[in-house]
């Protein structure tokens, strides 16, 4: 008899579970990596000259990250409050601190790190032994910029440490980690924290990179340099696998390569459902390299184009200069194509580099409100998006609008951006469209107002999911809350897509729900006829259209919004499935 | 060397601007400038040196200069304190 999965998982003692993030299977040795470790050891050191070197790029590598914060709270905060950083910003130029670090780095001969925590911790004992009230916080203000040096220092050697050809085991990914991570050939994620929509699992999905996440206690029982396997598909790995496991996956990985080479000669077969309805597909992109994946799998053009990836890439906001000439890139390797790019959406959870602390940043400043709040930063990303846009096929995004007066504001700046733009004789398409985000109720209530506004919508069903069943995505203990299957989310969908279709504009989705094959039948069932999905999984979505029928999906939906729990919902679609004889990947391999 | 004591007249006493700006004036003169209080002795050219200075309204501070420009540099900094910081 076969082997099967079960068979495989059933008594697996060196079995560890956590949720199938990205699919894909992979088997190679651990790599952990244990983040912001600003632990200092005395170690010593031979190259003195490097470490000097090493010292004042870390130093010029904080003066730079500290600027940007430093022009962002003067803007948000203003000059009185931003004076805390101009002071940490004077620290890193200060000649008594940098001279007493060098001398004793060179006298000394120990780690660097070692020698700025010491000599900016005596600052601070001296600090915290003052009985004035405000001197703790300086400690602390302190302790941010000593912190930020010794990041930067430890940053430097733990890149040039990172081996290739490794799965990667964490307690959580940043967004900036997992790029990191990508670059070099990392073949596996696994966390402890984290759930299916965190951006780890988002990143490494589009990456084609499998990874389990949320496995709790995984760094307590992996050691660096165990063999792994990763299946991406069940959410589970198994550490130092027996023979008999390692065949079994050997096989499983060989179906997995045919199998995907079958979908990539889909590339240019339409997405048609079996009675004729063309639905269009298009790409997410995260990462530069997405934009290969996206060319290879077939996407008719880029849905959405994350901006702030140039910051997580290049470490940084970008000028106008360099932001027109990456979106100049973009377009001329997608035309004819449309390339939708959406402006920076930065608060909330996604590199809230600004350090103002929020007490609820889901709820706070991101999105197009810090845009709002920022306006020199908000114009230089409009004028590159618009010099970018003289082939015409660039549509300009926005992000996190809760409110019609939002996007008024926005437009007078476009415009204003535009009489700038022809005043200096630059070329841009006078005529570029101009779309929002769907992703809070109270814009998907309006949806209709806002497309007699707009040129497009999109549906970002994370946030929209989240904020409406009021569950944060990437808190583990409860994102088994989050669910794309709720009734609440389906009727939430069926409003968004009506408003848009009666004020005759386009509605396209751009979430993650897009990519769950369980999701299709329902979304195209809703009436929805672009959807923007990881560049990876075009391929998986495409075999699913082409084998379903618009009017059976039609009739699922229909049945679907009169359901009351998600389990029902669930349910249903899958007998859907059944139903149907239409295979899910991880049921083919 | 010129040495002057000073008393700290604003009311939020020297907290982080005027050291900021202590020690902007202070780079750009060439002579040395010590900071003294409670019998701690602070280069003034140092910023994260001036912040661990607690001083409030009304505490004592002598100011030392030494160098060749010490008496230039001693009237601007010296006017910067008995002006409450400028605030």
């Amino acid at each position: 008899m076969m082997t099967t999965f079960n068979d495989i998982f059933k008594d697996a003692g060196n079995k560890i579970t956590g949720i199938a993030a990205a699919p894909g299977l992979v088997i190679a040795k651990a790599y952990k990596y244990i983040k912001e470790e600003l632990e200092v050891n005395g170690q010593k050191i031979i190259n003195i000259k490097q470490a000097l070197s090493d010292l004042d790029e870390a130093i010029a590598r904080s003066k730079k990250e500290l600027k940007k914060i430093l022009n962002l709270a003067r803007d948000i905060m203003g000059d009185k409050r931003a004076i805390i950083f101009e002071a940490q910003m004077m620290i890193l130029d200060d000649p008594i601190l940098l001279g007493t670090i060098k001398r004793r780095i060179e006298y000394e001969k120990m780690l660097p790190e070692f020698i700025v925590d010491d000599e900016i911790s005596k600052y601070q004992k001296l600090m915290l032994k003052a009985h004035e009230g405000y001197m703790s916080e300086r400690a602390h203000d302190i302790e941010d910029i000593k912190n930020r040096i010794i990041r930067n220092l430890q940053n430097k050697r733990w890149i040039s440490k990172i081996t290739h050809d490794v799965i990667v085991v964490s307690d959580t990914l940043t967004p900036s980690d997992t790029i990191l991570f990508s670059r070099s050939d990392t073949k596996g994620f696994v966390t402890d924290r984290g759930g299916l929509t965190s951006h780890a699992a988002i990143i490494s999905r589009s990456l084609n990179i499998p990874a389990v996440v949320g496995t709790h206690n995984s760094t307590l029982l992996i050691n660096d340099g165990d063999e792994l396997i990763v299946d991406g598909f069940h959410g589970c790995i198994l550490v130092n696998p027996t023979k008999k496991q390692r065949n079994f996956y050997n096989t499983k990985i060989k179906h997995l390569k045919e199998l995907q080479k079958n979908l990539i000669e889909l590339k240019d077969k339409k997405a048609e459902t079996t009675d004729g309805k063309i639905i269009e597909l298009l790409a997410n992109v995260d990462v530069t390299g997405e934009i290969d994946i996206a060319k290879t799998t077939g996407a008719q053009g880029i849905g959405l184009y994350r901006s702030e990836q140039i910051l997580a890439e290049m470490g940084d906001l970008a000028s106008e200069e360099e932001q027109a000439e990456i979106y100049n890139k973009l377009a001329s390797r997608m035309y004819p194509q449309m390339v939708t790019i959406r402006a920076l959406d930065i608060g909330g959870d996604k590199f809230n580099f600004s350090e103002i602390s929020e007490p609820n940043p889901f709820l706070g400043l991101r999105g197009i409100r810090l845009l709002l709040a920022n306006e020199s930063l908000f114009k230089s990303q409009i004028r590159a998006v618009l010099r970018a846009s003289k082939n015409k096929n660039i549509q300009f995004m926005l992000p996190m609008v809760s409110s019609l007066l939002e996007v008024r504001e926005s437009k007078k700046l476009i415009d204003e951006c535009k009489k700038e733009l022809k005043k200096a004789k630059k070329e841009f398409d006078n005529n570029i469209k101009i779309g929002i985000m769907i992703e809070v109720p109270s814009s998907a209530l309006l949806a209709k107002e806002f497309a007699d506004e707009v040129d497009f919508l999109s549906i970002g069903t994370n946030d929209l999911i989240q904020y409406l069943v009021a569950v944060d995505r990437g808190n583990d203990l409860v994102s088994d809350l989050y669910r794309e299957f709720h009734p609440a989310v389906l009727r939430t969908l069926k409003i968004i897509v009506d408003g848009g279709k009666t004020s005759n504009k386009n509605v396209s989705i751009c979430g993650e729900m897009a990519a769950e094959t369980l999701a299709i039948p329902l979304l195209i069932g809703l009436g929805l006829e672009t959807l923007s999905l990881s560049p990876a999984t075009i391929p998986y979505i495409k075999k699913i259209i082409r084998s379903i029928s618009y009017s059976k999906s039609k009739k699922l939906a229909d049945e679907c919004l009169t359901y009351k729990t998600s389990d029902e919902i669930k349910a249903r679609i899958e007998k859907f499935f059944v139903d149907n004889s239409i295979k899910r990947t991880r049921n083919i391999i | 060397m010129i040495t002057k004591t000073v008393k700290i007249v604003n009311k939020a006493g020297l907290h982080t601007r005027p050291a900021a700006t202590i020690v902007k004036y202070a780079s750009k003169y060439s002579c040395e400038f010590f900071i003294q209080k409670d019998g701690i002795n602070i280069n003034g050219k140092s910023i994260i040196g001036v912040m661990t200075l607690a001083a409030e309204m009304g505490s004592d501070i002598t100011l030392t200069f030494d160098g060749e420009d010490e008496a230039e540099a001693c009237e601007e900094i010296v006017g910067y304190f008995e002006r409450g910081f400028d605030e």
